[in-house]
């Protein structure tokens, strides 16, 4: 049922894409994105994906492409990074609003100025109000199975949301892993073909994205936001399936050596691995350290983050993205809110670092650790601490 | 040529409608006027793409809508580009067998949609070759928004940010050339319409539709609203924009351009100008620089038109003709004389100005051309 390759996470999301038997792939290229519509472009020219490959002027034209395209009933992928997905933005709100089943791995990056093609999580926490499922992948492993697991809750009758699949640009886009891919007949199993259930066609007219005035707008957007949160279920439903598919299992809030822990740090993507390995090695020298990662960041897990956080006394949260002048890191202001009405919570220590591709090491995490708790001994709660900035 | 006869004869376009009635534009649209006969010569194998902007507003609004076909609206600028999905998706579906029928994909969007701020997306879908007609209604400035000016806004003309005043003439840049930037695309047709045209317009619809790869119907959408007119003015600024060659019927085929409507002589520029509003402010000195301007680009387009229709000669095949007066009505120009029942109507060669409109109109062949 599985093969076991050595392969860049880059060509990984470009097997899975081909899997899932793809019908359109637009895409622009961009740093560090670019080798997955490479990948992806090969195999439609050599015939091994049979898919309408649009390399088309822009993002802005990639995603209202993939918008057209999603209308007629199409299986529909694309992949961006940073400005791109920037440029993409207004593109995204349409996408969720028609409910069309586009999925897009995005290999984050820095946003300018200045210019910078290197990861962090600035792109991802700009479109996080655009009402797609977003979810984090660590390694090539993950995003394989995620960019799967994306079409089949995307196109889930009871979800119909557009996903975006994230990665760190670099960190994990062009990293070479040894991983399993699945057999075509296991996929075409565990993700039938896409069934519309509206599309663009002569044989029943309809309309699609007339304007709403005043009198109706919040009416299309509370359901809208009702079913995107309650697509947290069908989410956690094909990640079960997927697990007793292949044992690889994943949940909205995935957590390393946090059952007795008093302290957890909480990191999204990437360095959640490096982290794995910070936390172990305080664990070996005695404290009750360990770890949460949100997988899964919109629709936003409160009952699990909730559930896992007030376990602990504390939280050490690294966002790797800024929000200039607000009260934190992103990701961390958000745990913030969700704490909030809670009687009992834990404290929250925020640091901001990672931006810009700057690398995260195993000391620089323990450092971290060690600060916050330090922070926290001394009732320094605050605002952000940046970590390792040059001043 | 009797195929051109039967796509384009005003009977033969049905009862129809596909743009229903009850929509919101003003009083004398010209742009519902020219989309409601694109969409008639278009028929109900179809899926339109439009761009936000007045034909958007005026025939949507939740829980209504006016489209009796496929419709899709979802942002201003990349109108192009969804159509182009939509264009893959369906030559995808269809090759996988999970997608039937031919429909064509149109793409609908207005002067600024096109020329401003969606050239990009236009230019991308062009290049790429997709299999769509793009129809730019031309109404010359943002109307939606309160008659901005747009890159298409005519040289003079007073807007809402173009506007005349103590030390400003209105517009103070040239219309930007939006057909010849689409024919450098050396896409395989290219044309300009107008609703005062209607038979004209049908054939090069029909025809655009007809061709395999990407097409581009220019259409001057007057808006009496906006160009400050009175709102029956409507056909008749558009045959006036036509006549004094200010907006000159043409295609560009493959490259080869044929003028569709030759004047002899055209009409000068203040015909058309001085009946609207926003160029009531205009000087002599102002009206002259534009009917310069006007008579250089005609000659140049004059130049270009290797085909000519003006070249062409339209008589009466008397035994033919039963004196139905179907050409009559349909004569722009009066150029056609009925004779009374059962008598061959008489055609006055000295008025007509070759639109073809008799040939178009006429079911008995009765039409001859050389």
């Amino acid at each position: 049922m599985m093969r076991k390759v050595g392969m860049e996470a880059s060509f990984a999301i470009a097997e899975a894409v081909k899997l899932a038997d793809a019908d359109v792939v637009a895409a622009y290229p961009i740093t560090p994105q670019t080798h997955i519509v490479e990948r992806l472009a090969e195999l439609v020219a050599n015939g091994e994906l049979d898919a309408d490959y649009m390399p088309v002027e822009s993002e802005h034209s990639a995603m209202s492409a993939c918008l057209g395209a999603s209308a007629v009933g199409a299986r529909t992928f694309t992949a961006t990074a940073g400005q791109g997905l920037e440029l993409m933005h207004e593109v995204l709100y349409v996408a969720s609003s028609l409910r069309l089943p586009i999925v897009m791995t995005v290999a984050n990056r820095a946003l300018s100025g200045p210019l910078n093609v290197w990861g962090d999580h600035s792109d991802a926490m700009a479109t996080r109000d655009c009402g797609w499922i977003q979810m984090f992948a660590e390694n090539a492993q993950q995003v394989f199975d995620l960019v799967l697991c994306a079409f089949r809750i995307a196109e889930d009758q009871a979800v119909l949301f557009p996903t975006m699949v994230h990665i760190d640009g670099f960190h994990v886009s062009h990293v070479i892993e040894s991983l399993s891919l699945l057999e075509p007949e296991v996929v075409n199993k565990f993700l039938p073909k896409y069934q519309p259930p509206y599309a663009l066609n002569p044989d029943k007219p309809l309309t699609m994205g007339a304007f709403a005035a005043p009198d109706l707008y919040t009416e299309t957007k509370k359901p809208q936001d009702v079913a995107l949160r309650a697509s947290k279920e069908v989410i956690i439903q094909v990640w079960r399936e997927f697990g007793e598919l292949t044992g690889r299992h994943y949940s909205p809030v995935e957590t390393h050596r946090a059952d007795d822990a008093e302290t957890l740090l909480l990191t999204m993507g990437s360095f959640g691995e490096t982290a794995t390995v910070a936390v172990d090695n305080l664990r070996n020298k005695g404290q009750k350290i360990g770890l949460m990662k949100l997988r899964l960041w919109r629709p936003f897990p409160f009952d699990e983050f909730r559930e896992v956080a007030t376990r602990v006394k504390l939280l050490i949260v690294l966002d790797r993205a800024l929000s200039f002048g607000g009260p934190s890191g992103p990701v961390c202001s958000e745990l913030q809110a969700a704490l909030y009405p809670l009687e009992v919570r834990p404290k929250i220590i925020s640091f901001v670092g990672g931006l810009g591709g700057r690398d995260i090491s195993v000391e620089t995490f323990e450092n971290m650790i060690h600060r916050g708790l330090d922070r926290a001994e001394r009732k320094e709660f605050g605002e952000f601490e940046m970590i390792e900035v040059r001043e | 040529m009797m195929e051109s006869q039967v796509i384009s004869a005003a009977s033969l376009l049905g009862t129809k409608e596909y743009l229903a009635p009850g929509h919101r534009a003003c009083l004398g649209c010209g742009e519902a006027l020219a989309a409601r006969l694109v969409c008639k010569a278009l028929g109900e194998e179809v899926i339109i793409v439009n761009a936000t902007g007045c034909l958007e507003i005026i025939s949507s609004q939740l829980p209504y809508t006016s489209w009796e076909v496929p419709w899709i609206h979802t942002l201003f600028e990349n109108t192009a580009a969804v159509a182009s999905g939509i264009e893959a998706g369906m030559k995808v579906l269809k090759r996988k067998e999970r997608y039937e029928g031919k429909a064509k994909v149109v793409a609908m969007a207005g002067d600024g949609g096109t020329a401003d701020i969606g050239v990009q997306a236009l230019s991308g879908a062009f290049e790429r070759g997709h299999n769509f007609l793009y129809v730019c209604y031309d109404n010359e400035a943002y109307m939606n928004t309160g008659i901005q000016r747009s890159s298409a806004t005519p040289f003079g003309a007073s807007t809402t940010t173009s506007p005349a005043g103590k030390v400003s003439m209105g517009q103070a840049t040239w219309k930007k050339n939006m057909p010849a930037i689409a024919a450098a695309h050396g896409i395989p047709y290219v044309a300009t319409a107008c609703p005062s045209y209607p038979f004209d317009l049908i054939t090069k619809v029909r025809k655009a539709i007809a061709i395999e790869g990407p097409s581009y119907i220019h259409i001057l959408a007057v808006c009496p609203t906006g160009w400050r007119a009175p709102a029956d003015s409507t056909i008749e600024l558009g045959r006036l924009a036509v006549e004094t060659g200010i907006f000159p019927l043409y295609e560009v085929e493959a490259g080869k351009y044929t003028l569709n409507f030759d004047f002899p002589e055209l009409r000068p520029v203040e015909d058309y100008l001085k009946r609207q509003g926003r160029f009531r402010h205009l000087s002599p000195e102002m009206v002259s620089k534009i009917q310069e301007r006007v008579n250089s680009e005609y000659a140049e387009l004059k130049r270009k038109a290797t085909v000519s229709k003006a070249s062409i000669r339209y008589y009466i095949i008397e035994d033919k003709c039963p004196g139905c007066g179907l050409c009559v009505n349909a004569c722009p120009r009066e150029a056609i004389i009925a004779m009374g029942k059962k008598k061959p109507v008489v055609l006055d060669e000295a008025k007509c100005i070759k639109c073809g409109a008799c040939y178009d109109a006429c079911r008995l062949g009765a039409i001859g051309v050389e």
